[in-house]
């Protein structure tokens, strides 16, 4: 097979990290090679933050490029909109319908742009946008929406059964809050097979 | 059994497969992890130094002692390195010595893009360079081999998108490295005689590895369609594939020097155009036009910022994919001080005062950003310090009673002590304010020597910087609490005012820390909020502005109080009195 590409992106502090290594885990252990590129440092303070995960046959290049992304697993509204042009023209955009004032809007300097799914949609992508923040809390805390998220993001494999998910985040989150993920990681796996594409 | 590591945590993997037991680093993105992961090996003594410096005296110290050692560093802390470096080159090691170098193309979070294989050439060092964490383990080790079979260090060179990439990686047994004794030899003293004969020693090794370099398994020849070639190493070479795939032959260099000749000559012969993709400095590129080699290489790649599959379609004409976009004008959102941070405080003051602030490096360079606006100019580790120094003697009292230095505690131990110690002695009426929040922050959280712990978190020795600072002869040495926006301003405007050196220290943890007690968020009285937007001034990421009142993320709101400070309408609640 070619190599597939998936990207996650969001704002610093939403916990893209940890959504990024459940499904470098799960992809793993189908037998694929897979490379995961990550931003540490500087960026995570809040800034726009992006993972690129690959897989397939044989991976070479730790990153995705313009044009090249089959799933882009968007945190939050903007940072969709920022990375669209990431996107496969055929490729599949999945946001959380939160929105995040950057800087810029917060000081009044630039104004967070109205209607943004519908102008992704015009703009010839497939959009799958939910308030996973509400799934979320739903679960039981705000924290679990990067694991919501993967939730919805994982009915686009329909090669991988649902207990592979569920043992990687046995796996990577810690006991505590296990349940708690795997009822967010439930819900969002449902919203996301709701959903019309 | 497979897994998918980090190419840092591979490079630990390395050194902990290859009998490493010690490691002594400081931290800088995008290297720190290679530290942190080694440290979860008990058998590896790992410690955060003052500086890089330090870091790698220490390694060496511990090779001489007859362990294998390494340390890990950003480019730039190579800087700080340099002076050992290259008479350590001279000296050798008594066991295997690497010394982890990354470097940050596109500079995701550094103040340079400087290219270390200089380093590695300037001080006759050999550098291996891996292409993905499968190859940063096993260089490692192969690493510790040469460096005690040629005895000499060897480098490790990463960049961002090896450093921090997952890729799969195979794990092997850790094999014990025996100790070796320690033999006092009279030549190892470096100076006159002995300093020459070393120098022949190099400079017959570096001859050795040119011959290692032509056929060791570090450099291979990928053939396919000898129309183009390519060489090339590290994550580059990902990318010539990427774009290539098998339609290009491909020569993929691990050890960056010393670079082969014979290899380049056989390889050139067999193509029919070749290039080489390098990222930043056209360091290969230079190696074959010494050998009269015809290539291509910055004529066609930029020398700026980091590499990907696109740029390399661009830069060779080939078709770029086909993209969506939206019309609108997408906002930036650039990183910013955390809701809460103490930093803040300080620098909405200076920003208030209008102060020439001479800046540093860590998560308070965030300080130059609009709204804060509050910082001039940065230039390395503890320039703040001696930098303001040389601007106040320039400018005189015109300058030291409008200026600062700003640096962060770590950062202090790094390279400001000598900084003030310059202020002291050389009599400048300078004012340092150090923002002590008891952390390196930006590179996420390690402890320093002025926390009172170690890399692990256990008890260790604590710098008291009041003291040193009185102790290197500046007598001004006041704390204020940040969270208190008229003590800050009392205590810049009466150390400026003041007529010696003088040094604020603005002292509260950083909010980030785990465990931290924070207070609860506050809430917005609407009915007396007017819409001013000036508690916007301070750029906390928590307030936003909504139907013509501030808004208070709850999520985001440690409940710091600041903003509360600046509200002339009692909207938002101010500091706490806790005293009478």
């Amino acid at each position: 097979m070619s190599t597939k590409n998936i990207m996650i992106v969001g704002v610093g502090g939403q916990g893209t990290l940890l959504a990024s290594k459940l499904l470098g885990d799960v992809l793993l252990r189908q037998g694929y090679d897979v490379k995961v590129s990550e931003v540490h440092g500087m960026s995570q303070r809040g800034g726009s933050v992006v993972t690129y995960v690959r897989y397939g046959e044989k991976v070479y290049s730790p990153v995705i490029d313009r044009g090249e992304a089959d799933v882009i697993l968007s945190f939050e509204k903007l940072e969709a909109a920022r990375w669209l042009s990431w996107l496969k023209p055929e490729g599949l955009m999945i946001t959380n319908t939160q929105e995040m004032e950057p800087m810029p809007v917060i000081t009044g300097a630039a104004a967070y742009p109205e209607n943004l799914v519908e102008k992704m949609r015009a703009a010839g992508a497939r959009v799958m946008a939910k308030d996973f923040l509400a799934i979320a809390m739903e679960a039981g805390s705000p924290r679990t929406v990067n694991v919501a998220l993967i939730g919805c993001l994982s009915t686009s494999f329909a090669e991988i059964p649902e207990e592979d998910w569920l043992a990687a985040i046995d796996r990577i989150v810690p006991e505590k809050f296990r349940d708690l993920n795997k009822k967010a990681f439930a819900l969002g796996r449902q919203a996301g097979q709701k959903e019309d594409r | 059994m497979k897994e998918l590591m980090l190419g840092n945590k591979a490079v630990a993997r390395g050194m902990y497969e290859a009998g490493v037991t010690f490691i002594s680093s400081y931290p800088g993105t995008p290297s720190t992890e290679i530290t942190e992961e080694a440290a979860k090996y008990s058998e590896i003594d790992c410690e955060w130094a003052p500086n890089e410096k330090v870091a790698l005296e220490a390694a060496h110290g511990a090779t001489l002692g007859g362990v294998r050692a390494a340390c890990a560093m950003k480019h730039v802390g190579l800087n700080v390195a340099a002076d050992p470096l290259f008479t350590i080159s001279y000296q050798g090691v008594n066991a295997g010595l690497v010394i982890c170098v990354a470097d940050d193309p596109g500079m995701h979070s550094s103040q340079n893009e400087q290219d270390s294989r200089h380093y590695a050439r300037a001080a006759k060092v050999p550098m291996l360079e891996p292409a993905d964490s499968e190859e940063a383990r096993v260089f490692t080790k192969r690493a510790f081999e040469l460096s005690e079979k040629y005895n000499t260090p060897v480098f490790i060179r990463m960049c961002t998108r090896i450093a921090h990439s997952q890729s799969v990686v195979e794990p092997e047994e850790r094999e014990a490295f025996p100790q070796v004794p320690y033999q006092k030899d009279p030549t190892k003293v470096m100076m006159t005689a002995n300093s020459r004969n070393a120098h022949v020693r190099v400079e017959q090794r570096t001859k050795d590895l040119i011959a290692l370099a032509e056929n060791t398994e570090l450099n291979r020849v990928e053939m396919g369609d000898t129309h183009i070639g390519v060489i090339t190493s590290s994550t580059s070479y990902q990318y010539a594939r990427e774009v290539f795939g098998e339609r290009a032959s491909v020569l993929k260099l691990g050890m960056v020097w010393p670079l082969p000749e014979q290899l380049i000559r056989d390889f050139a012969a067999k193509v029919e155009t070749l290039y080489v993709l390098e990222e930043l400095d056209p360091f290969i590129e230079e190696h074959c036009r010494k050998l009269g080699i015809r290539v291509h290489g910055k004529d066609v790649f930029p020398i700026c910022g980091e590499f990907s599959q696109n740029l390399v379609r661009a830069c060779l004409g080939f078709d770029e994919p086909q993209t969506l976009s939206v019309s609108d004008a997408i906002p930036g959102r650039p990183p910013v001080m955390c809701a809460g941070c103490p930093h803040r405080g300080v620098f909405y003051v200076l920003h208030k005062k209008k102060l020439m602030v001479y800046g540093d490096i860590g998560c308070y360079t965030l300080g130059a950003i609009a709204p804060l606006n509050a910082m001039d100019l940065n230039v390395c580790m503890g320039a703040s310090c001696s930098g303001l120094h040389g601007f106040n003697k320039a400018m005189g009292a015109a300058g030291e009673k409008n200026s600062v230095g700003v640096i962060g505690d770590s950062t202090f131990i790094h390279s400001g002590i000598t900084g003030i110690t310059e202020i002291a002695y050389n009599m400048s009426n300078s004012t340092v304010i150090i923002l002590d929040n008891s952390i390196t922050g930006m590179t996420g959280h390690q402890q320093n020597p002025t926390t009172g712990k170690n890399l692990r978190g256990d008890p260790a020795g604590k710098v008291d910087l009041e003291a040193l600072c009185h102790a290197v002869g500046i007598r001004r040495v006041r704390v204020v609490d940040p969270y208190d926006l008229a003590a800050v301003e009392a205590a810049v405007t009466e150390e400026l005012a003041a007529e010696e050196p003088s040094v604020i220290i603005s002292r509260r943890p950083c909010v980030m820390i785990r465990g931290m007690k924070h207070q609860p968020p506050i809430q917005v009285d609407s009915a007396r909020c007017v819409g001013c937007r000036q508690c916007m001034q301070i750029g906390c990421p928590a307030i936003s502005f909504r139907e013509k009142k501030a808004r208070i993320d709850p999520t985001l709101c440690i409940g710091c109080r600041v903003c509360g400070q600046m509200c002339r309408f009692s909207a938002l609640p101010g500091r706490e009195v806790t005293e009478a």
